[in-house]
């Protein structure tokens, strides 16, 4: 029977099923950061369990570090706040407990554990992947099932290599024609999330497709998976072709020799097979993609650049006119207003979204002979991993950032989540590449648009959105 | 974990959808490498006025009175009622230990975010769905009766209103047996020990490349 890419890899992870339903699937790869593991790990001791599968995991911190490349080179003796400290220094201690492999703070290769997978080769199509953090969907792009969990699921994966799970649904979102240049996969997958709302993938495995995913670089279908959560989906996924193969030929993990070959041979069977069955469709044309920004706290809460925020009453639910007007109350937007009358206070480019190569080459294209505007407090960029921060030094990115008045920092999750110093402060307003709005999530009374790195940037030098369509590069 | 108890409690409601994980516990609480402690910053930016961090003594925070946990009627809530999409957003698991921490052990909602409805259920904590009609009816008698009761009998899957009407809810088996016992997901899923051992062995054979990939000195 035709199969589903999702459905060919939850076949070939299955190792037990239950009358009920739910089924024990295993797990070819853990990754492993300093807020969800702890716990775990502290379970592990308490009941005298071992690890599973030792090789299996690999771990480092990223969501707690500071990006600040002054504090970074003082350790962890230089974290100012000590339950910050406490957190890291417990992953150190786990990792070299259990004999756990981890890029620890300062070595080259550490990173956002979704940027540090894939480019070391840790991850590698054909996988199961899980990390307790739900962006790890991101992984999807590679031909992966790739889910995030929970503490308990964390302790339960180190112990049993298995998740107990049910197999989702399958979801097919198809993006076909031509994207328009500067319409990025950022906007795609805005628009996607605009289009079914964030709970309009739950329960759902999602596979992009269609000729405009096919046309992304693998960077660019890391920044869809990774928002598949934020439409409800635990995982997201596209099929391998040669860009799949090429991206992961050659990296630290990935393997060599006849090995190789013989990967290569299974990895060419990962995508779906014609006629296969899906439970959902969607479909979106390519060309009519515009650049987005979100005026809300919701990651459905987006518009093209070109329109304005929205009133409630162009919603016809009560439940969703309440939710905007709450949204626009938290944002303080009045409805009508362009998008491109809104100021920002500060701008972030980073998070597993968005800090790979291409997401900083495309905002340095933007930024390059500009100046930050004066009413920009603060434009950071923070590169996804130490590996990145050193090619784009190695490209001169960094320098045009500098020039431009942005902050060059070290890699981490920084502003994404705001759980170290890098936070916006009450009522303002930012430009983020992240992938969440929520209320608060950059910093107390913070208020978050999220936009591509190239309109991050432009926003940045204008100091309000503009339509980086109409930006002129300068060489 | 903890085995579910039956019991009749007071239900507090959180009238707002896509009530995501950052509203439950904000990041700050995250640092800490504990389960417990997290009950007094459930819903902090709802239920203060000021901005908390980790440690701030309970006495210097501003309650904010307009808050269903800060009213008399809701103290001793065990039942929270939300909307649609409750729990999206990220995976912390400190979501439901929040909620746990706080009293709640039921929720009730007409859907939940994937990840949060699985881990409730590791923390005996019963994340529970009723249609959207159910659901708006129990926000109005909850608004128009102080210290309303209802009772979650998960042997029965029924959700028992004061007056003894009462509304069945679809939970899976595993996940029932699971709570009703208090039973360690681990431990059950040991039991299967020969079934894994033979699919990792067989897997070795058939994939040798993802297993010998990652060791500390490859990575030097």
């Amino acid at each position: 029977m035709a199969q589903t890419l999702y459905d060919k890899l939850w076949a070939d992870h299955l190792v037990d099923e239950r009358a009920d339903g739910s089924a024990l699937i295993y797990i070819d790869r853990h990754l492993i950061h300093e807020v969800t593991s702890p716990q775990a790990f502290e379970g592990l001791r308490l009941a005298g369990r071992d690890p599973w599968r030792i090789g299996a995991n690999i771990a480092t911190p990223d969501h707690n570090v500071s990006t600040d490349p002054i504090e970074r080179q003082g350790g962890y003796a230089a974290v100012k706040d000590e339950t910050s400290r406490i957190q890291l220094q417990t992953l150190d201690d786990n990792c070299s407990q259990f004999g756990i492999a981890e890029f620890l703070l300062n070595d080259r290769r550490q990173g956002i554990v979704h940027v540090v997978g894939p480019e070391t080769g840790a991850v590698l199509p054909g996988m199961t992947v899980v990390c307790g953090d739900s962006h790890t969907s991101t992984h999807g792009a590679l031909g992966v099932i790739a889910q995030g969990i929970g503490t308990s699921e964390v302790e339960h994966v180190l112990a049993t290599q298995c998740l107990v799970t049910k197999k989702q649904r399958n979801m097919l979102i198809r993006v076909d024609g031509e994207l328009r240049p500067g319409v990025t996969a950022k906007d795609v997958v805005l628009a996607v999330i605009g289009n079914i709302g964030t709970a309009g993938g739950t329960g759902h495995a999602i596979e992009f497709a269609g000729t405009a995913i096919e046309s992304l670089s693998i960077e660019g279908r890391m920044s869809i998976c990774n928002m598949a959560i934020e439409a409800g989906a635990r995982v997201g996924m596209v099929a391998v072709d040669d860009k799949t193969i090429d991206y992961v030929r050659g990296r630290a993990f990935s393997p060599t020799g006849a090995s190789w070959d013989a990967a290569v041979s299974h990895w060419n069977t990962l995508h779906t097979d014609e006629g296969a069955h899906f439970d959902a469709l969607v479909e979106l044309d390519a060309a009519l993609i515009e650049p987005q920004v979100s005026w809300g706290t919701s990651p459905e809460m987006v518009s093209a650049i070109g329109e304005a925020v929205p009133s409630p009453n162009d919603f016809d639910s009560k439940v969703k006119q309440e939710g905007v007007a709450r949204a626009l109350d938290y944002m303080g937007l009045q409805a009508g207003t362009p998008i491109k009358d809104i100021k920002l206070d500060r701008v972030f480019i980073g998070s597993c979204t968005n800090s790979r190569i291409e997401d900083i080459r495309a905002a340095a294209a933007v930024v390059k002979g500009y100046h930050k505007a004066d009413n920009v407090i603060q434009a950071m960029i923070v590169p996804g991993s130490g590996q990145v921060k050193h090619q784009a030094e190695q490209e001169g990115l960094d320098k045009i950032f500098v020039e431009a008045g942005f902050e060059w920092r070290d890699p981490g999750c920084s502003m994404c989540l705001a759980m170290n110093a890098d936070k916006l402060g009450p009522g303002e307003h930012c430009a983020s590449t992240s992938n969440r709005n929520f209320e608060s999530r950059q910093g107390f009374g913070g208020r978050t648009h999220l936009v591509s790195p190239a309109m991050a940037a432009a926003a940045g030098i204008a100091g309000h959105f503009v339509d980086v369509r109409d930006w002129e590069m300068k060489a | 974990m903890r085995a579910y108890k039956q019991q009749a409690g007071i239900v507090a409601h959180l009238d707002r959808p896509n009530v995501d994980t950052d509203i439950i516990i904000p990041k700050q609480y995250l640092k800490s490498i504990k389960r417990t402690g997290f009950g007094i910053n459930l819903f902090d930016e709802l239920r203060y006025i000021d901005e908390g961090w980790p440690g701030k003594p309970l006495e210097d925070r501003q309650l904010n009175p307009d808050f269903v946990l800060n009213q008399e009627r809701y103290q001793g809530a065990s039942v929270l009622l939300a909307r649609v999409n409750f729990g999206c957003g990220s995976s912390r698991e400190h979501a439901p230990w929040a909620l746990d921490d706080y009293g709640f052990r039921v929720v009730i909602a007409p859907s939940f975010a994937d990840i949060f409805y699985n881990n409730c259920f590791k923390n005996g904590l019963l994340p529970l769905v009723l249609s959207e009609q159910i659901v708006d009816r129990l926000f109005n008698e909850v608004e128009a009766n102080p210290g309303y009761k209802i009772e979650v009998n998960l042997q029965e899957q029924q959700v028992i209103l004061p007056d003894g009407e009462s509304f069945s809810f679809e939970i899976d088996g595993f996940r029932k047996e699971c709570l009703i016992n208090g039973l360690d997901d681990i431990g059950l899923t040991l039991e299967s020990e020969p079934k894994i051992r033979a699919y990792d062995a067989n897997r070795r054979q058939h994939s040798p490349w993802l297993f010998d990939v990652i060791s500390p000195e490859k990575i030097g």
